[in-house]
């Protein structure tokens, strides 16, 4: 599988933007079956699905825009919206919360500054709350960038984070 | 096929990371290049299966010796001693006798202790995940074999006799499934492999796929063989990337043998498997839901029926199974239903695969006989409870029930637990102590439905915001006890009136908590306290 996590993201505003996302729908299939990896792959490379994105699949494939924006707005990993350069999932699903994931909680929301949902000014972390992870033997975890990091406290969390800038 | 020396499998599960485990490998990389040992040993990575205490866990074959912890400092003198010279390092073999049988086979009871059995897990951390060589040198392959000389419709029989019931948490009877795809009208038929495993908690299924992803091809071979279709789909969810990467590896394989493609072993039957990687939606579990994920759209369950055996995936018939449903299949076809039979309970036969978790001494994987109890689980399994007495259990996910300690001794089957109002779902034993407050667990449980509910059918999208408004409500003191009673009535209305099993299984956890904790919510109500001190009560 190709690692996304290593590829550089690229800009919308870059003058290869459209052929990125011509060669992405080409690669891997114009029909409806194929329409969720085609956004995956976009949302990968770009960090988020934008509506020119949007538009320009549908012209590649002939599905609505329409279509394929209700499609992308369902599910949790093809996001619409910008974010920032890093991003972190908390689960506040039961497994995490009882080891410990609530006071963990509290204590990320503390250090950030931020709510869920929400991007810290500076652009570093976007914070969003996610449901189970499947991690749970290593439990309270949070997913940053798609890397997990298990067995936190609120001691080695200022640690974790301040392995991304 | 190249034959090597010897095999070593090195744990590089998340857990296993976590400790390094990734240093380990690169040191064993070196080690086996420095005593020039490349054409006779065979490295490769095995998922977590055993506790954090022995990770990283490196296992030796042909002499089957577990080393852990291993740390980079080791690896050097385990190459030169075990490896290069020939001999057991006893100082650095895991130490604890109870995971050395975690890690490698106990087939009896011992005593009066009721014995790990393994037979879905059988292989899983012990063979190479990406060989189909080592795959076929642990017998892999033959259940197929078995079954492509049978009759289709014999395959089928013994699937029903074996009891076999579908492990993805409703425990519908596998046979009767096969059969009703095999009598479907049509020529075109669909295999799907349900591996959406979402359930918090549940992470048996990643386990299966990480550890022995061939034994997943193999099954939906026999299924398809069985029910007259020559396409299959494994739908991953997306968070699960390792899985993804050996799944697909195993297909890649498995094509290049010629057990998947046009005419398999020259016997005119035709099979090929698809992967789709799911995009992060719980609902997708939900088997119509899945479908609709697959054909590339909204992830929306479908009205049943018709049902996916008859109107499935492009409107054919289509058989949709668990992960663990479908790892219980090549043994079942191998040693047959009397056999199987014999494990478990009568009405719930084989074993279940089990995740430990919470607030007990040790955490993990088990698979177990069906009809154990949950006190033998925490006594033996969990290793006893960590700080504070035992309140209650989580069972499958959110979707599953609450325990109380008073049903502890309840044989864990189907069956037993729908006769006292609870239910096994998908095979997570969440183990709560008593600084746990009733309240904030169910309000964590009401936020999961709330986010995941698909917004598709009212109840379900109008009752999961409700209840969760209401037992924040509660959680801040700010609660009633009309509450209560409007609680009742949303878990009625989203039982009765929703469109899949989320919807009328998320006010499980309100009737659970209304039936066994009643005082402990009104606690909250009337005297404005959290007993287990957990809720904010406003403050």
């Amino acid at each position: 599988m190709e690692n996304t996590a290593d590829q550089q993201k690229i800009s919308y505003d870059h003058v290869d933007a459209i052929n990125v996302i011509r060669d992405i729908v080409h690669e891997t299939g114009r029909s409806k079956e194929s329409l969720i990896a085609v956004l995956k792959k976009v949302a990968d490379r770009f960090g988020y699905i934008s509506n020119t994105a949007i538009m320009e699949i549908s012209r590649q494939t002939s599905i609505p825009a329409a279509e394929i924006f209700s499609v992308a707005t369902f599910y949790r990993m093809l996001p619409t919206t910008q974010r920032g350069r890093h991003v972190i999932e908390f689960c506040e699903s039961l497994p995490c919360h009882v080891v410990g994931g609530r006071e963990l909680y509290r204590a990320l929301l503390e250090q950030l500054g931020i709510q869920p949902g929400e991007t810290s000014p500076d652009g570093r972390f976007t914070l969003l709350t996610t449901s189970c992870l499947g991690v749970c033997e290593v439990g309270p975890v949070l997913s940053i960038d798609n890397t997990i990091h298990g067995n936190l406290t609120t001691e080695n969390l200022p640690e974790i984070l301040a392995l991304y800038e | 096929m190249k034959v090597y020396r010897s095999m070593v499998l090195i744990s590089n599960g998340e857990s296993s990371k976590l400790k390094g485990s990734e240093a380990v490998i690169a040191s064993f990389h070196q080690a086996i290049e420095k005593y020039d040992l490349g054409r006779e040993v065979h490295l490769t990575t095995i998922p977590d299966s055993s506790s954090a205490k022995s990770q990283p866990l490196v296992i030796i074959y042909p002499e089957a010796v577990a080393y852990g912890p291993i740390d980079e400092e080791d690896v050097d003198f385990l190459v030169s001693e075990h490896l290069y010279k020939g001999r057991v390092a006893p100082t650095l073999k895991v130490s604890d006798p109870f995971e050395m049988k975690r890690i490698s086979w106990l087939l009896q009871r011992t005593g009066t202790m009721p014995a790990e059995k393994r037979i879905v897990l059988e292989h899983v951390g012990v063979i190479d995940p990406t060989s189909i060589n080592d795959f076929l040198t642990h017998d892999g392959g033959q259940a197929f074999a078995t079954a492509m000389e049978m009759e289709p419709q014999k395959i089928i029989d013994i699937i029903k006799k074996s009891g076999l019931r579908g492990r993805g948490g409703a425990g519908f009877p596998a046979g009767i499934k096969w059969q009703a795809v095999r009598d479907a009208p049509g020529d075109k038929k669909y295999i799907v492999c349900n591996a959406d495993e979402s359930e918090p908690g549940t992470f048996k299924d990643r386990v299966i796929l990480e550890g022995n992803p061939f034994s997943m091809i193999e099954a939906m071979l026999i299924a398809g063989y069985a029910c007259g279709a020559d396409e299959g789909y494994i739908y991953i969810r997306g968070e699960y990337h390792d899985a993804l990467e050996k799944i697909t590896n195993a297909i890649q394989a498995s094509r290049e043998f010629g057990v998947l493609g046009k005419n398999i072993l020259n016997t005119g039957f035709d099979f090929d498997i698809h992967v789709h990687s799911g995009a992060g939606a719980y609902i997708c579990g939900e088997e119509t839901a899945l479908l609709e994920s697959i054909e590339g759209k909204r992830g929306e369950p479908r009205q049943k029926p018709p049902y996916p055996t008859t109107h499935g995936l492009w409107g054919k018939p289509t058989l949709i199974n668990n992960v663990e449903t479908f790892a219980n299949i090549p043994p079942i076809i191998q040693y047959g239903a009397d056999w199987y039979r014999a494990q478990g309970t009568p009405s719930s036969p084989g074993t279940k695969v089990y995740t430990i978790l919470g607030n007990v001494n040790k955490t993990g994987l088990m698979e177990v006989p069906m009809g154990i109890t949950l006190r033998e689980v925490i006594g033996i399994y969990g290793k006893g409870m960590k700080n504070s007495a035992f309140k209650f259990a989580q069972t499958g996910g959110s979707s599953g029930s609450i325990i109380p300690a008073i049903l502890q001794d309840t044989p864990m089957d189907f069956d037993s637990y729908s006769n006292v109002g609870v239910s096994l779902g998908s095979g997570t034993l969440l183990i709560c102590d008593d600084s746990n407050c009733i309240v904030d667990c169910v309000r964590v449980l009401m936020r999961f439905f709330q986010v995941e509910s698909c917004g598709k059918c009212v109840p379900c999208r109008i009752g999961t915001e409700q209840a969760l408004e209401i037992m924040t409500a509660i959680s801040e003191g700010k609660g009633t006890m009309a509450h209560l009673a409007q609680l009742e009535w949303l878990r009625q209305g989203m039982e009765e009136f929703s469109n899949c099993g989320l919807g009328q299984t998320a006010g499980t956890p309100i009737k659970n908590m209304l039936d066994h904790f009643k005082a402990e919510v009104e606690a909250h109500i009337k005297l404005g306290v959290c007993p287990a001190g957990v809720c904010s009560m406003g403050e």
